[in-house]
């Protein structure tokens, strides 16, 4: 462990993976100093452990209905969330719920950002007119409130989880071809490009193959801060009804038809939000901490 | 020597226009490009517009009449054509679900939507500026962990779960505020049939015809959906101003004032503030568009009869003109919000103005 | 009788990679004369002008045996009474008036703050005063330059105004940390003057802080050469360019001369004891 340490924090690095891997292991020491950071990844891996063995940790059926099981109060032995008008027991559900959330982060910030990615480098290094008209369509959608674009996509789309992850991608791009664009200004005028120019290769693979490597961790940096948002907006369209479908469990879901009972039965809309809050806390925390520490400007160190 | 000549004011408002008709040709480009995703997702959407009016049991005849009417046989450049000067004409089209004019309609929700965001927004800028300068003046304290807590879980909490618990709780529970809606049926009644509306919103409507009771009603009312609101914007706001005032505490001009022994009273909330007020008019303007974004959600919860329930509403009524005339209004007040700011911020910046 | 009085200054940084040290135990006295301080950067010069007026920003620290200003203890008066000293008593040019005035106000807003706020003086009298100040640092419209935005300045002329806007109190000791270092070379004469005219007739105390050995055997009265935070040497001014220190004369041989010999400067040799911890 001390040698490994020792090789880790050699101010003199022989490779360069040690020296990568180096700063690596100082921006972790920094990342674990940050106690709000360290709690942002314990929630983070909890979701992520909770999701990929839910059938482990629920105790019931996330769907089976038992009528006679109504609306039990948290703390009843076996559904110690208690249970949903359809006699379901609550934790199950949000633990199964845990999934559906992962799915749709998972396909947005596969989506998304590679949309992004590919319109901001396209833009930063043609330049000229093809720059001024996808940066005029970037701020057409930016200028778009995105939930209620998101709404009428899903208006058009239909209802349902995939439709809900399209609509969301659809308006999340936006953002990210800014920071590739800005990115790609500053590296497109670098010797290392121009060396690859002189060496013949053409647009389309300087930009595949060296424009967007480079404007990678900033896109990653922006992806995990925006992962909450992408919940919140996700928990809406599936509050309003548009996003996942009953009898899923996804947790906007669950709070709308909670929503029935409220003044009596407080806990079957309390507890999926306290999921959402609780998850999307966990990657801003998270998110945060990384920007912290990943980028020097806001570290002030 | 300076460069500030007799009619330096005359060349700076010169270069103020100069921006300023920049700005509108942008803006105007922008509106287009709204108007036209609006058209596409009109276009594509699987609802017949046609057999929407003219109902299941119409004749052929009929059914081509209206389609004419509405100009759907031209080509599709044509119709787009139509749209946008029907809708520089205030013209949004027609409500299937009341056949009454979009644009009519929304004239009339819009007020609700604006007064709680305006509200929602105030409370966001005088709770938010605050404790972001506060959590900026002591880095790494105490009071600058729990601002920057209070802050992440404002941009953690789904806003219309926290409609809920608000609900269960200071009404539900507490009996503290109002229920939903705007006004209680009695007060609504005095509003409707005894007092002058002059803007639409309640809380100036009341005041300005001196109905203290009701203004005290409505008031009970927004509090808790314009404080949830705030709670947002404000969680928004404390982590810019937080940022800003930390890079503007660390500049030079800050050390010049404490050298001339300024209180750091007026170091802060003068000397760095104005300073701050350029980039942070921005994200005001900012969290303003996303609150009248935020109460779609809201005023589903407290049943606020404002743009957000306007739109729901007609989507589950598959009513598509309501839908994207909704969506072409919080379009066209982001952008001109945008613009806004743009010119605030030119104003407040001497810099920007030369 | 002595105007300042240091003895064993330490500032200290607390970072990650724990303490630095960027000032370790400078002492020195100063009259109503002209110090200069001069060294490389990073040799701790400027922090120690600023600790003088005990401005130095978290995670920096401050600690002393003594640093007594016209008989007050500097380490021990509250936050109150130092402010009362900054501006009135004590003052400080910053380098660059790009960064040093605040973009936002108008330069007789700036100028009259003091004034108005410090001395609670009426706006009339402010104005009267400022201006005033603005002709003695020779400028020539000085009603058009209250009127404008720092940015709308030339580099020697916003000097200019960060000089009158120091002096305006009449203050018994000036830091002048570089304050011609981000000017023109041309500007760079004439702001110097300009400084060394008000300083001699209203004999103040001043502390010149430079990297530049020739322009401060000029201007100053007595040197203090500093290196990683410590004074290597002491010696008047007019005796510099005859210093022995070893790092002295390292600093003077890397000085180009006209009609020098036209080799390759030295490189600073750092060999000596002076140079270990």
């Amino acid at each position: 462990m001390t040698a490994l340490t020792d090789w880790l924090t050699d101010p003199d690095p022989k490779s360069r993976a040690q020296a990568r891997l180096g700063q690596a292991w100082l921006s972790w020491l920094r990342l674990r100093r940050n106690p709000l950071a360290m709690t942002g990844l314990v929630i983070v891996v909890a979701l992520l452990v909770l999701a990929a063995f839910a059938p482990v940790f629920a105790t019931h059926d996330p769907i089976a209905q038992n009528l006679g099981q109504r609306l039990l109060p948290p703390g009843t032995p076996g559904h110690w969330l208690g249970t949903d008008d359809f006699g379901r027991d609550i934790w199950s559900r949000i633990v199964h719920g845990a999934r559906i959330t992962l799915y749709i982060v998972a396909l947005v910030a596969l989506t998304a950002p590679v949309l992004g990615l590919v319109i901001g480098t396209v833009a930063g290094y043609a330049g000229g007119w093809v720059d001024t008209v996808l940066m005029r369509i970037t701020d057409i959608f930016m200028a778009f409130p995105r939930l209620i674009l998101a709404l009428a996509l899903v208006a058009v789309l239909g209802p349902g989880i995939f439709n809900a992850v399209l609509a969301i991608a659809l308006t999340a791009w936006p953002p990210y071809a800014r920071v590739a664009r800005a990115e790609t200004l500053t590296v497109r005028s670098s010797d290392y490009i121009a060396a690859v120019r002189l060496q013949g290769a053409g647009a389309a693979r300087i930009v595949w193959g060296h424009v967007m490597p480079m404007c990678l961790p900033s896109v990653i940096i922006r992806v995990t801060l925006d992962m909450a948002g992408v919940i919140l907006i996700a928990a809406g369209l599936g509050f309003l009804g548009l996003g996942a479908q009953p009898p899923l469990p996804e947790w906007g879901l669950m709070i709308s038809s909670g929503r029935k009972f409220l003044f009596d039965q407080w806990w079957v809309a309390t507890m999926p939000g306290l999921a959402i809050f609780i998850v999307s806390l966990g990657f801003n925390l998270l998110g945060d901490g990384l920007r912290d520490v990943l980028d020097p400007r806001s570290a002030g160190r | 020597m300076t460069t500030s000549s007799p009619n330096a004011t005359v060349q700076r408002s010169l270069s103020l226009l100069r921006g300023l008709a920049g700005a509108m040709i942008t803006l105007a480009i922008t509106l287009l490009g709204l108007l036209l995703v609006t058209f596409v997702i009109g276009r594509v959407v699987p609802i017949d517009p046609v057999l929407s009016i003219v109902g299941e049991r119409a004749t052929a005849e009929q059914y081509e009449a209206t389609r004419i009417a509405l100009g759907l046989d031209k080509p599709l450049w044509q119709q787009f054509a139509m749209y946008v000067a029907a809708a520089a004409q205030g013209d949004l089209g027609t409500s299937i679900r009341t056949g009454a004019p979009v644009a009519e309609e929304i004239a009339r929700y819009f007020p609700a939507t604006l007064e709680l965001a305006t509200l929602g927004t105030l409370i966001g800028v005088l709770t938010g500026v605050p404790a972001g300068v506060l959590a900026a003046t002591r880095p790494g304290s105490l009071a600058d962990q729990i601002v920057r807590l209070i802050g992440l879980m404002g941009y953690s909490m789904p806003v219309f779960w926290l409609g809920l618990i608000g609900l269960l709780v200071f009404y539900g529970q507490l009996g503290w505020v109002g229920g939903p809606g705007r006004l209680d049926p009695v007060h609504q009644m005095t509003l409707d049939f005894s007092l002058t509306q002059y803007t639409g919103t309640i809380l100036i409507d009341t005041a300005l015809n001196g109905a203290w009771d009701v203004f005290a009603n409505a008031l009970s009312h927004i509090v808790l959906p314009a404080g949830i609101l705030g709670y947002v914007s404000m969680a928004y706001i404390s982590r810019m101003t937080r940022s800003f005032m930390m890079n503007e505490l660390g500049q030079e001009y800050i050390t010049t004032a404490r050298v001339k022994g300024m209180p750091e009273w007026r170091v802060i909330w003068v000397h760095a503030m104005r300073n701050v007020m350029v980039p942070l008019i921005t994200v005001i303007a900012l969290s303003y568009a996303y609150l009248l974004e935020g109460s779609v959600l809201t005023e589903t919860i407290f049943a606020w009869p404002g743009l957000g329930s306007y739109i729901t509403d007609a989507l589950f009524t598959a009513d598509m003109p309501a839908v994207l005339g909704g969506t072409v209004v919080v379009g066209v007040v982001f952008v001109t919000l945008n613009m806004l700011s743009d010119i605030l911020y030119r104003l407040v910046d001497p810099r920007a103005r030369t | 009788m002595s105007l300042l009085t240091v003895e064993n200054l330490r500032v200290t940084f607390d970072t990650e990679t724990g303490p630095v040290q960027a000032v370790r135990g400078v002492s020195f006295s100063l009259g109503r004369e002209r110090l200069g301080i001069v060294g490389e950067s990073g040799s701790g010069k400027t922090m120690t002008g600023r600790s003088v007026l005990r401005l130095i920003r978290p995670p920096g620290r401050i600690e002393a045996d003594r640093m007594e200003f016209d008989g007050q203890d500097l380490m021990r008066i509250p936050e109150t009474g130092m402010r009362a000293l900054r501006g009135r008593r004590i003052a400080m040019v910053m380098q660059d008036p790009k960064f040093s005035l605040n973009p936002v106000m108008r330069v007789g807003e700036q100028l009259t703050e003091g004034l108005r706020r410090r001395d609670r003086l009426g706006r009339a009298e402010a104005v009267r005063k400022a201006l005033a100040a603005l002709e003695a640092v020779q400028i020539r419209d000085p009603e058009r330059v209250m009127q404008a935005y720092p940015h709308e300045l030339s580099g020697g002329m916003g000097q200019r105004v960060m000089i009158a806007m120091m002096l305006i109190p009449e203050p018994d000791l000036l830091i002048a940390d570089e304050p011609t270092s981000a000017l023109d070379v041309t500007v760079q004469a004439e702001v110097l003057q300009i400084l060394d005219t008000l300083v001699r007739d209203r004999g103040m105390g001043l502390i010149f802080v430079s990297h530049d050995l020739r322009l401060v055997a000029r201007f100053c009265d007595r040197v203090l050469v500093m290196y990683r935070g410590r004074i290597v040497e002491e010696l008047p001014a007019r005796e510099l360019m005859a210093a022995r220190h070893p790092y002295t004369r390292g600093l003077l041989n890397c000085l180009p001369r006209i009609g020098g010999a036209r080799g390759p400067l030295p490189v600073l040799d750092r060999s000596g004891d002076w140079a270990d911890d």
